[in-house]
């Protein structure tokens, strides 16, 4: 009986745990997406600059919703999650900066067409 | 001897518990395979959204405090549904989760409402997706994102049934944590649209 009762405090108290960890979640994320917002609509920085806050603030929201929503972070009891999590986050960096690369350097050696005006792979008269 | 591998025996509480990390396990390896659809939309926006043919930049395009609210309507439901997971797994109230299943439920209503209505204003105006590389890869990367949307609004209404028919058992509890994990990853997708495409366009 009293192991019984001892099985329901716990229960009670990761709920107390989670809930804190879902409504700090909440607050940070709303407070990460207000900042750069006001950052970028007010232009307090030059262009540069908001580019690298926007960035970093993106980073940072990500982490609040894997750790606060996900909870995935050191405890994390399948360890496979992160080791999963982790190899995809190196495939999606090869992906994105390999294309951007791959394109910028493309954009370059075809410097008669400014890639501005075009449709990719398109040339209007 | 004998007694030493009986208690090494897996219980039916055990093994249920195995069940739900092996789901958990293999529905997270799903998301990570997600991302990388997204990854490849997100690449293909990045590469084209200066080719504009002379169209409409995203400068020119999109209203800033409308997408504001859209992402604080997600943000609001991503939170909404650890509500319910919260109840699902801690308190067992079966009320409790159908309450802010459909508090969530409407959330993301609400949100798509939105992007449906955004999408109708560009169309409208003329800027479809035919309209440049830059429209084509905005669509596809927004429009992939809303489509996953309302495929997580259909499972959340079937869920609302099954948790209606047969109450908080483990089995729904199971499909009530699968179903979270796709929708934080929904969320989080959705934050990247926000830097990348709204915020980055709007400098």
């Amino acid at each position: 009986m009293t192991n019984d009762f001892k099985v329901v405090d716990e229960q009670l108290e990761a709920g107390r745990r989670a809930i804190g960890s879902y409504i700090s979640g909440f607050v940070l994320s709303v407070v990460f997406t207000l900042i750069p917002y006001y950052i970028v609509v007010n232009h307090l920085f030059g262009a540069q600059g908001l580019v690298i806050a926007t960035v970093i603030f993106g980073v940072i929201q990500l982490l609040v919703q894997v750790v606060f929503f996900l909870h995935l972070n050191k405890k994390s009891k399948p360890h496979w999650n992160m080791v999963v999590f982790f190899y995809t986050l190196l495939i999606v960096a090869f992906l994105v900066i390999g294309s951007l690369w791959i394109m910028y350097h493309l954009n370059y050696n075809m410097m008669g067409v400014s890639p501005f005006k075009t449709n990719e792979g398109y040339i209007p008269q | 001897m004998t007694t030493k591998i009986l208690q090494h025996r897996e219980g039916p509480h055990e093994i249920a518990h195995n069940a739900d990390a092996k789901a958990l396990f293999g529905f997270w390896i799903y998301i990570m395979s997600d991302c990388l659809l997204f990854a490849s939309i997100f690449a293909t926006y990045a590469v084209l959204h200066n080719s504009t043919f002379g169209g409409p930049s995203a400068h020119e395009l999109f209203s800033m405090p409308f997408v504001l609210i859209e992402t604080l309507i997600l943000l609001a439901s991503s939170f909404t549904y650890g509500l319910v997971t919260l109840y699902a797994h801690h308190h067992n109230s079966k009320s409790k989760v159908m309450f802010w299943l459909i508090i969530t439920f409407l959330l993301g209503i609400a949100f798509l409402t939105m992007e449906v209505t955004e999408f109708s204003k560009l169309l409208g105006e003329g800027n479809g997706w035919d309209r440049s590389a830059f429209l084509s890869a905005f669509f596809t990367l927004v429009g992939t994102h809303g489509l996953h949307v309302t495929a997580g609004l259909l499972w959340m209404g079937s869920l609302f049934a099954q948790v209606l028919q047969h109450g908080i058992t483990s089995v729904t509890v199971r499909k009530l944590s699968v179903l979270g994990l796709f929708w934080h990853f929904l969320d989080i997708v959705w934050i990247f649209i926000f830097t990348f495409v709204y915020l980055m366009g709007a400098i």
